[in-house]
């Protein structure tokens, strides 16, 4: 027990931080914006097993997450279906979507397979934007239910009508997402994953079917992609073709590269501190994109690990020292 | 009958200004191995600078061309010495990252300096031509006619001259070409130069006939970047052939079926045609990367 306590206290200490903080901060807007981070880090996590991990870049994300976001909205708000219900049907449709495009698409390699599922996208996008229908078009669909309460026997009622609740409701989902992640990246399969990242040909000859282990990282990437899809959906309470938008998909992008690509805690941590970051550089107003994108240069070329690599870097240079003296 | 020939007539436009754009980013793909994401900005650039030569400085057509297309191929020079030559030995993804970095800055730079909204530049040849009950506006044309010439001046420049024929060199094996003197900075930034002063031809052409926007350069980018997988990495007929199948698919598709979802069939037809073949039409086997 002390042992593990001793591996792990660092971890221990961010869960504890992560379970107080709606009493710290009071400020409708900062919690906002925090509950929102959690949010987008399923979502960049889900990206770094498929990018990261497995060496693939699929640019088709955010449509995945738009996916999850139209799945819940139109089975909560059209159909009347309960959240929890809705909320494992979209994921499952989600990764039952990605398994029909993946066995294509992954017959691609590199660049080809990035911009494969760029156009996939690109074609969600579109479809969400124009199944009239369906998806309300341009518009949108407006008024999708807040999930729905949960009665524990002799607890009570969960309800999610408060920011606290949505919080923890987000962070619940973001913790097993994490959980997901460490077992399976650990596992043998985590360890095929890494073979295809590293050297797909060689994975091949040692006898990996590195087709069948591909799609099972696009299926997993996808279904929690559109679990927090579904999540956005519910807490937000409308949706639009936006959420399909190229836009998103570079976000994530954003937060598991600066964050610190093939670490589990690189995507939370790019997650939290981009928004945060870009909430500083408000008062720049018109120019607060333009110099977004020079920082986005200016860390890939200097700091391509992100920074979860300059983390690294500096823990090794102080053992160093600590040795050293 | 008359409605399908006009829709290839509007097929091969879009197809031939498709090409030329795909064309440079091919070229910069098969050379330094570089995702220029930013290839659709310089486009949008190329026609901003046409637009406030003509207007505000007075410029004629053409000239507002040519030094739209010198303008944009020095800022194709800075932007491969900024952010691509650091990158160059940076695995897969992150030349993509510092593109897109570069895309957020220059399509921000233009809404902030110029606006969000549309302008128009003035047709300089608004006259229509009938021929079998097919309408053509002549700078619809123009732009086939103008895409044919730099085609061909550009293969003429790359098989016949020694300039040109570096690139090839480059393209093909870069430490061989260093080992019997190519400068390989050299070639890379003038390869970035043609590809961005090209794009800005391109801009420039199609301004006239639709407006310009801030951001009218993504989607362009985006569609070159489907040509020139479509076509084969680094392939320069792929980038032709496939330019023009894609302007077909979207004029065709578009007219017969729904003008809201021609974009789908062309990235639908994309993602189909490398389902069969994984390297692009004109690809050949590639490794690893």
């Amino acid at each position: 027990m002390m042992k593990w306590l001793k591996a792990n206290w660092f971890y221990l200490v961010v869960l504890v931080i992560a379970l107080v903080v709606p009493f710290l901060i009071t400020n409708r807007y900062y919690s906002q914006v925090i509950t929102m981070s959690c949010l987008f880090a399923i979502g960049a996590l889900s990206l770094n097993l498929i990018l990261g991990y497995t060496g693939q870049a699929s640019l088709a994300h955010g449509g995945f997450f738009a996916i999850g976001a139209y799945g819940v909205a139109i089975l909560t708000y059209t159909l009347g279906w309960n959240f929890w219900l809705a909320l494992p049907a979209a994921a499952l449709l989600s990764a039952f979507i990605g398994f029909l495009v993946g066995m294509p698409a992954l017959r691609t390699r590199g660049s080809y397979f990035a911009i494969t599922t760029l156009c996939l996208g690109e074609i969600i996008y579109l479809v969400a934007g124009n199944w009239m229908e369906l998806t309300g078009g341009h518009n949108g669909i407006v008024g999708i239910p807040v999930p729905s309460p949960i009665i524990i026997p002799g607890v009570g009622k969960l309800t999610f009508e408060t920011q606290i609740m949505q919080y923890y409701l987000v962070l619940f989902f973001l913790l097993v997402t994490l959980f997901v992640m460490n077992r399976l990246v650990k596992s043998l399969k985590g360890l095929t994953f890494m073979s295809i990242r590293n050297n797909e040909d060689l994975a091949e000859a040692v006898g990996i079917n590195t087709f069948r282990t591909k799609l099972l990282s696009f299926v997993v990437a996808n279904f929690f992609a559109a679990l927090a899809g579904g999540l956005y959906a519910s807490l937000i309470g409308s949706i639009s073709p936006s959420v399909a938008s190229i836009a998103l998909t570079f976000n994530f992008l954003m937060y598991a590269l600066l964050g610190g690509i093939a670490t589990l805690a690189g995507p939370i941590l790019g997650a939290f501190v981009m928004p945060i970051l870009l909430e500083y550089m408000q008062f720049l107003q018109d120019y607060q994109m333009i110099l977004f994108g020079a920082l986005l240069i200016v860390v890939i070329i200097y700091f391509p690990r992100g920074f979860m690599g300059l983390f690294t870097t500096l823990r090794d240079k102080l053992k160093k020292i600590k040795v050293g003296a | 009958m008359e409605l399908f020939l006009q829709q290839v007539f509007n097929g091969v436009m879009l197809g031939s200004t498709y090409a030329i754009v795909a064309l440079g980013l091919t070229m910069v793909y098969g050379i330094l191995h570089v995702p220029n994401f930013a290839h659709g900005s310089m486009y949008m650039l190329g026609a901003y600078v046409c637009f406030f030569l003509i207007t505000i400085f007075g410029f004629a057509y053409w000239p507002a061309v040519a030094v739209s297309a010198i303008v944009l191929a020095l800022g194709g020079i800075v932007l491969e010495f900024l952010v691509y030559k650091p990158l160059r030995n940076a695995p897969g993804v992150n030349p993509f990252i510092a593109a897109l970095g570069a895309l957020i800055i220059l399509e921000n730079a233009v809404v902030v300096l110029w606006g969000p909204e549309g302008h128009r530049i003035p047709n300089p040849y608004p006259g229509i031509i009938d021929v079998i009950g097919i309408t053509m506006s002549q700078q619809r044309l123009l732009v086939i006619a103008v895409a044919f010439t730099m085609i061909f001046l550009l293969q003429l420049f790359i098989k016949k001259t020694t300039m040109g024929s570096t690139i090839e060199a480059v393209a093909q094996n870069k430490e061989g070409a260093t080992l019997v003197g190519i400068n390989v900075n050299r070639v890379s930034a003038m390869t970035f130069a043609i590809s961005t002063g090209l794009a800005a031809i391109a801009a420039c052409m199609v301004a006239p006939i639709f407006m310009i926007s801030p951001s009218m350069g993504a989607l362009v980018g985006l569609k070159a970047f489907v040509i020139v997988i479509l076509g084969g990495m680094g392939s320069i007929p792929g980038a032709i052939v496939g330019g023009i199948i894609l302007g077909l698919i979207e004029a065709i598709g578009g007219g017969y079926f729904s003008a809201a979802y021609k974009d789908v069939f062309g990235f639908g037809a994309l993602v189909l045609i490398l389902a069969i073949k994984p390297t692009g039409l004109f690809g050949k086997e590639i490794k690893g990367r």
